[in-house]
């Protein structure tokens, strides 16, 4: 029988990397990652872990480190959150552009100012378009399988880029969870080492990240732009062999509940927990809502997530940044950009929630299912496109 | 390159468009954008070499006669070593193609 080992989910994502056989760490703590960079600095001191830990003075140079170690061919990891994430932010497209299969996991949080230390997704969605392919964890469980798979993917000859695996400040990094660590034998068997295309080499001396001229430019995002997209692929294929290895299946789009739903909650991370105690509650009273949770966020699954919503009534999306300025949140403007131009005729509202740390309940969710049943919901969304849940008006 | 940029197609290009042929910078004449050019005073030159040293292209070259010349390749007429040169061997002209 397997052993499974209550951890806290940092340590489990640190025990995660190693298990990948990482071979550069390049990192700067920052709250709430600091547990994961701290053990892992631990595990290569202790020569547990053999590998390089390379010790910067800040995201900026962790991020060149990085860039640099990935191009040299070694099997490369960081981590990140917040203001550090925003420190990397032109690094991070410089690891898409150049094609470096960098795994980072990404402990959301909120960014400053006013300053805040804990969760939302203020960070990772100002670095979405940064060509990374982006995965939203649920748990810690699901955080130590996502690291895993990310090199494979990432790794990919088809693919080539790097993956940021999202989880959520505090709420996921700081609690401790039953883990089921697979074993390095299984992991080695599922994860060969990796394998770069070019290496930076004096023996093979290539040019890495030089200028394109406007004859060029396009090409080369062209070129990029379709790697990301046919990147969907290889998530669902690596996944589904994960699944099989390891019994733990996972799905780019996961649904919880949504065949007799009149609402359909969208949502990214740890909060679909809680999305769906409220299910189960609203269930016991009689009424139906539904769950699409993303796993896969970048690139973003739009096929998938139109089956999963056809012919519901009510779409809630939830998300935990502000829409500064825009006409609504980001991940609402995603999800109703591929509903509506796929025809189908839903009605959408947009809710904002867990900003900067504060809590959400599952009593939240039957609130605003009961809201978009009753029709409430439309004369709180009258001024704007969207609802922030819990501010003192 | 092989060929000529404007010619790739986006599928042709390396993952990460990484250059395999080192040393290729060499077939683009950057003298393309000159607008003037260094010509020497044969006579004034005491064939210091500090235009050779101080050209930042690297297009300054001394001949078998040890004296100096510019490749126009590469040349941008930026003007540093008449800048440089200390007899004032050197005067930009205008460089008319």
């Amino acid at each position: 029988m397997k052993a499974i080992k209550g951890v806290e989910v940092s340590i489990a994502a640190s025990v995660a990397a190693k298990l990948a056989k990482v071979e550069v760490i390049a990192a700067y703590p920052i709250t709430p990652q600091t547990h994961i960079v701290e053990h892992l600095a631990d595990l290569v001191a202790d020569g547990e872990l053999d590998a390089v830990y390379i010790n910067v003075e800040s995201e900026h140079s962790a991020m060149s480190a990085c860039c640099g170690s990935s191009a040299a061919g070694a099997r490369t990891f960081t981590s990140t959150s917040a203001q550090g994430m925003e420190l990397m932010h032109e690094i991070l497209f410089i690891a898409s552009g150049m094609r470096l299969p960098i795994v980072m996991a990404s402990v959301n949080r909120a960014l400053s100012a006013p300053l805040s230390i804990w969760g939302d997704h203020s960070d990772v969605m100002a670095a979405r378009d940064t060509g990374w392919i982006m995965l939203f964890c649920e748990n810690g469980q699901e955080v130590v399988d996502a690291i895993i798979m990310a090199f494979k993917i990432a790794e990919d000859k088809r693919v080539f880029l790097p993956l940021m695996v999202n989880l959520d400040g505090f709420s996921l990094s700081h609690v401790i969870e039953p883990i089921d660590f697979p074993s390095q034998e299984e992991v080695d068997a599922f994860l060969p080492p990796y394998d770069p295309i070019y290496t930076l080499h004096p023996d093979k001396p290539v040019t890495m990240g030089a200028y394109a001229m406007p004859e060029l430019y396009t090409e080369a995002k062209y070129a990029q732009e379709m790697a990301i997209r046919n990147s969907k692929v290889v998530v669902k294929e690596v996944m589904e062999e994960y699944g099989k290895k390891f019994g733990r299946h996972y799905n780019i789009v996961e649904t919880y509940n949504i065949d007799k739903a009149d609402v359909i909650f969208v949502a990214l991370g740890s909060v679909g927990e809680n999305i769906k105690t409220a299910i189960d509650s609203l269930k016991d009273q009689g009424k139906e809502a539904g769950l699409v949770q993303l796993r896969l966020f970048r690139p973003f699954p739009a096929e998938e997530i139109l089956a999963a919503v056809k012919g519901v009534k009510n779409i809630a999306v939830i998300e935990r940044v502000m829409p500064a300025g825009a006409p609504n949140g980001p991940l609402f403007q995603e999800i109703s950009t591929v509903v509506h131009m796929s025809g189908a005729e839903v009605s959408m509202t947009n809710y904002i929630v867990g900003l900067g740390g504060r809590d959400v309940l599952p009593e939240d969710f039957e609130d605003i299912y009961n809201d978009i049943v009753s029709g409430k919901n439309s004369e709180l969304q009258d001024e704007k496109n969207f609802t922030v849940i819990g501010v003192r008006a | 390159m092989a060929k000529p940029m404007d010619k790739y197609k986006w599928h042709e290009l390396n993952v990460g468009c990484v250059i395999e042929e080192v040393g290729n910078a060499s077939e683009y004449k950057t003298g393309d954008w000159r607008s003037q050019k260094p010509v020497w005073s044969d006579s004034k030159c005491i064939k210091c070499g500090v235009c050779w040293l101080f050209c930042p292209d690297a297009a300054i070259y001394r001949t078998e006669d040890e004296l100096y010349r510019t490749n126009l390749n590469y040349c941008k007429g930026c003007g540093i070593c008449a800048r440089e040169c200390k007899p004032a061997a050197i005067t930009m002209v205008e460089d008319e193609r």
